[in-house]
């Protein structure tokens, strides 16, 4: 494959990030670092090229290089037996969360592992759970082995505190089941109710028996099988001393059946079967439709899900890895370069250069000395630091958060849907005709009583209120979803459209952490100058001087020599034979910081030039998304930064906006829950662990995020950060939603009339109820499909 | 009549047949994983793969 020599800028061969130089290369293909090349090599080694011709540059950046020992714990046996799901004398089983995957060239290196690792005996990918399963013999290799050989690849295996946990529930796939089977019967019930409907010779009359009880039979199952997510509904509903929607369709059901039983025992009739059957299919539908998930999302993440399975502890200058729930106050930890501080503690050795942004949104890290606390969720960017364990994981500072009370016990915040309310007037007036009825041909007539009485269930169950709900609610989650923004559940439409106030977390959901705003102040720089910046930024790490090395243009032919970097400091170098230092005013000048924010001052041959000002980028949706959410909406911001950014925020609110800075994650809940007091329907939009909390106690909290792979806090909606500006739009559609489920349940309620006009005579023959019961149900579901999709057509969504 | 009940225990057994596939498919998780099957089967297998000595 010949490399594009047209390109003015180089890429890598591996994962196309732009390449710095061309001096990392192997066979005439250029590298963006060691890493990259290093994947390469093995990959050619293994004859697994193939890779590389299946996709444009499948890699993944290998520039941040994994610790060598750092899965030492796997070969603890305590945490092996938990993350395994299968072991014999001989084999191994175990399926490794592999976030990295995105393309077929992930697959097709994935499931040909046993090509570096010949011990392997079988991987097999999910590629929608991102999982790997695989096989391997055991005396040959062993689990840290295998999870090494993926890392040595690029594809670094995501062993979380959550793995520890019980294993998660298989997917329920019941209700899949239970609809194949009514779907089955109900087809051939409807088959065999034709000669019933179109009258069948008198001398077949032993046929017509045959036929009736085929059906009976096959009624069975529906009645025993299918309708099971009725009763137990129904049955949780009572329990609560609550009328739920299913309670009177379970009511239906069972009464349908007897009569119709009752009718084909006595030979007096075909019965209802088919209405019956049918009736729960097409609810099932609506239901699976409904509750359609989204595999490759998760809504239920909590602290464990982002803190490692286990850390090193120091005993006698040794290293032991020990699984997280095991860590007591008063060990040491050894927390490595990149990791994350599980546990609040006394930092005692090193220099921490602290991350937060999980905790706080400041995307900053923070420098803390011998001496200080630091907080569990922090990520150590600089070196190695060892901390004296003050606090259990489960106490520390974060982690309270998640064990609060209030979020532990079930049933917290949860809204109950309007269909639900809507049923239970439903059923009692559906109880008084039948009441009224009963009293009529009691006194009239009373053997035309029990018939009358059974058919006015059977017409007038509220399933056309739930097949209407259900088919609405599922597609607009379908349409929602394919516009990028995923809804845990169907409740959160309606939650969605009761909302009343809106709060915003300011870093990462206002502004983009993908882009910093930079202006430089002092001596102008001439071009060359700030190509020979850029090259010296180019060389560290460190979050700011990667902002810095991408805003200011790259040049050719520049070397960097003698570089260095000073941990919280700045770096320095000889760029082209002139020494340039970038970092703190305190570093550069020699003097503390005059300017208030995030500052890089600069020098060039101890000559100090001027600095250059790093503020937040607000995303380009953001004015307009603000303009139009202002009429409609309470607006508030939170943030855990200072206060710089308080004019120009407050300029883009409107003067009734609350703006409050330096909140912590616990004020943010308590903001929160104050709001709610004062009878508001709050939605937050956050996106970091800090806003977690908040996320969980407001009512529909929202989590945004760069890319759906990425992990998000617990939340009941997930949206993408590009479809931010059109959450106007996607509050329309829920809006309509109600509307439409009212539109057609008044439909319905014309049907039901029609069929009561003829339960209530008692002369209710299967025929009219074969026909009124699939015309409501289809002219439902075209309306609900309809409406939506025309709706969302019409929103360009 | 009794091609009439030979066909309707045809009809049903094919449809049972079906119903069985379908629920097979459901618990072997054929459902699940939409995108690796189909990419799975473009790979062109090398002879080496097959070979697992030593």
């Amino acid at each position: 494959m010949p490399t594009p020599v047209t390109d003015k800028k180089l890429h890598c061969y591996h994962c196309g990030e732009n390449c710095l130089n061309d001096k990392i290369h192997s066979d005439e293909k250029l590298f963006c670092c060691e890493g990259c090349k290093l994947v390469y090599q093995i990959l050619n080694q293994g004859e697994l090229c193939e890779y590389y011709s299946l996709n444009e540059n499948p890699g993944i950046s290998q520039r941040i290089k994994v610790r060598k020992d750092k899965f030492a714990y796997l070969d603890d046996q305590k945490i092996q037996c938990q993350l395994i799901s299968f072991r014999d004398d001989k084999q191994m089983h175990v399926t490794f969360y592999l976030p990295q995957m995105h393309c077929s060239s992930c697959l097709y290196l994935l499931e040909n592992l046993h090509r570096l690792n010949v011990a392997v005996i079988s991987s097999r990918v999910n590629f929608t759970r991102k999982e790997v399963d695989i096989v391997f013999l055991t005396p040959q290799t062993n689990l840290r082995k295998v999870a090494e050989t993926l890392t040595s690849i690029g594809y670094e295996p995501y062993i979380s505190l959550n793995d520890l946990k019980e294993k998660r529930p298989a997917i329920n796939k019941s209700m899949v089941y239970q609809l194949g089977i009514a779907g089955f019967c109900f087809g051939n019930i409807m088959l065999m109710s034709f000669p019933e409907y179109l009258g069948i010779d008198a001398s077949e009359e032993g046929l017509r028996s045959i036929f009736r009880w085929i059906n009976f039979g096959l009624a069975i199952p529906v009645l025993l099988y299918s309708s099971l997510p009725f009763y137990e509904s129904s049955w949780k509903s009572l329990q609560h001393k609550f009328l739920n929607i299913d309670a009177p369709i379970a009511l239906a059901i069972i009464i349908t059946f007897i009569r119709s039983a009752y009718e084909v025992i006595s030979g007096s009739g075909g019965g209802y079967f088919d209405s019956m059957t049918g009736i729960v299919f097409f609810m099932l539908s609506g239901r699976i439709l409904q509750d359609i998930t989204y595999r490759h999302l998760s809504f239920e993440r909590d602290y464990t899900s982002y803190f490692p399975i286990a850390v090193s502890v120091l005993k006698e200058n040794k290293e032991i890895p020990t699984a997280l729930p095991d860590i007591k106050p008063g060990v040491t930890l050894l927390i490595h370069h990149g990791e994350l501080i599980p546990a609040d503690g006394i930092l005692t050795k090193g220099k921490a250069f602290i991350d937060y942004s999980f905790v706080t949104g400041e995307s900053l890290p923070v420098l803390k000395e011998v001496g200080e606390l630091v907080y569990a969720g922090g990520k150590q960017t600089e070196g190695r630091i060892e901390i004296l364990v003050i606090k259990e994981v489960a106490q520390s500072f974060l982690t309270k958060l998640w064990n609060r009370d209030e979020f532990t016990k079930p049933g917290i915040n949860k809204s109950v849907s309007f269909v639900h309310l809507l049923s239970r007037y439903f059923t009692y007036i559906v109880f008084s005709i039948a009441a009224s009825t009963a009293i009529y041909w009691q006194i009239h007539e009373p053997t035309r009583m029990w018939p009358a009485i059974t058919a006015i269930f059977i017409i007038a169950c509220p399933c056309a209120l739930l097949l209407s709900n259900t088919f609405t609610n599922g597609n607009i989650l379908r349409i929602l979803g394919r516009n990028h923004f995923y809804l845990k559940s169907a409740q959160t439409i309606e939650d969605m459209a009761k909302a009343t106030h809106i709060v915003f977390d300011k870093t990462g959901t206002l502004t983009t952490t993908q882009q910093q705003d930079i202006t430089y102040q002092g001596t102008p720089l001439t071009a060359f100058q700030q190509q020979q910046v850029a090259a010296l930024a180019a060389v560290s790490s460190h979050p700011l001087s990667k902002a810095l090395a991408k805003h200011l243009v790259q040049g050719p032919g520049i070397d960097v020599t003698g570089f260095k970097e000073i941990t919280g400091q700045g770096i320095e170098g000889f760029v082209n034979d002139d020494l340039i230092k970038l970092g703190s005013s305190q570093f550069v000048t020699g003097c503390t910081n005059p300017q208030p924010g995030t500052t890089i001052f600069i020098s060039i041959e101890n000559i100090v030039q001027g600095f250059f000002i790093f503020s937040n980028h607000y995303r380009e949706a953001v004015p307009e998304l603000i303009r139009q959410l202002k009429g409609q909406f309470r607006l508030s911001v939170l943030s855990g930064d200072n206060e710089r950014e308080k004019e120009n925020l407050q300029r883009l609110l409107g003067k009734k906006a609350t703006l409050l800075f330096y909140q912590k994650p616990e004020d943010k809940l308590q903001y929160i829950q104050h709001l709610q007091q004062q009878g508001e329907k709050v939605m937050m939009i956050g996106d970091g662990l800090n806003d977690a909390g908040a996320l969980k106690q407001s009512d529909i909290g929202i989590a945004v995020t760069e890319q759906t792979n990425n992990f998000t806090p617990s939340s009941d909606a997930i949206i993408e950060a590009k479809q931010l500006s059109r959450l106007t739009e996607f509050f329309k559609l829920c809006r309509a939603n109600r509307n439409i489920v009212m539109a057609s349940f008044i439909l319905s309620i014309v049907y039901n009339v029609i069929g009561l006009f003829f339960a209530v005579q008692g002369n209710l023959s299967p025929l009219v109820a074969a026909i009124l019961m699939p015309s409501s149900s289809l002219s439902i579901l075209l309306i609900t499909f309809g409406s939506t999709s025309l709706l969302a057509k019409r929103m360009k969504m | 009549m009794s091609v009439i009940i030979i066909l309707l225990i045809a009809s049903i057994s094919v449809a049972g047949i079906f119903l069985a596939a379908f629920l097979w498919g459901v618990k072997s998780g054929q459902f699940e994983d939409d995108y690796s099957p189909a990419s799975r089967i473009l790979f062109d297998d090398k002879p080496s793969s097959t070979t697992k000595t030593q």
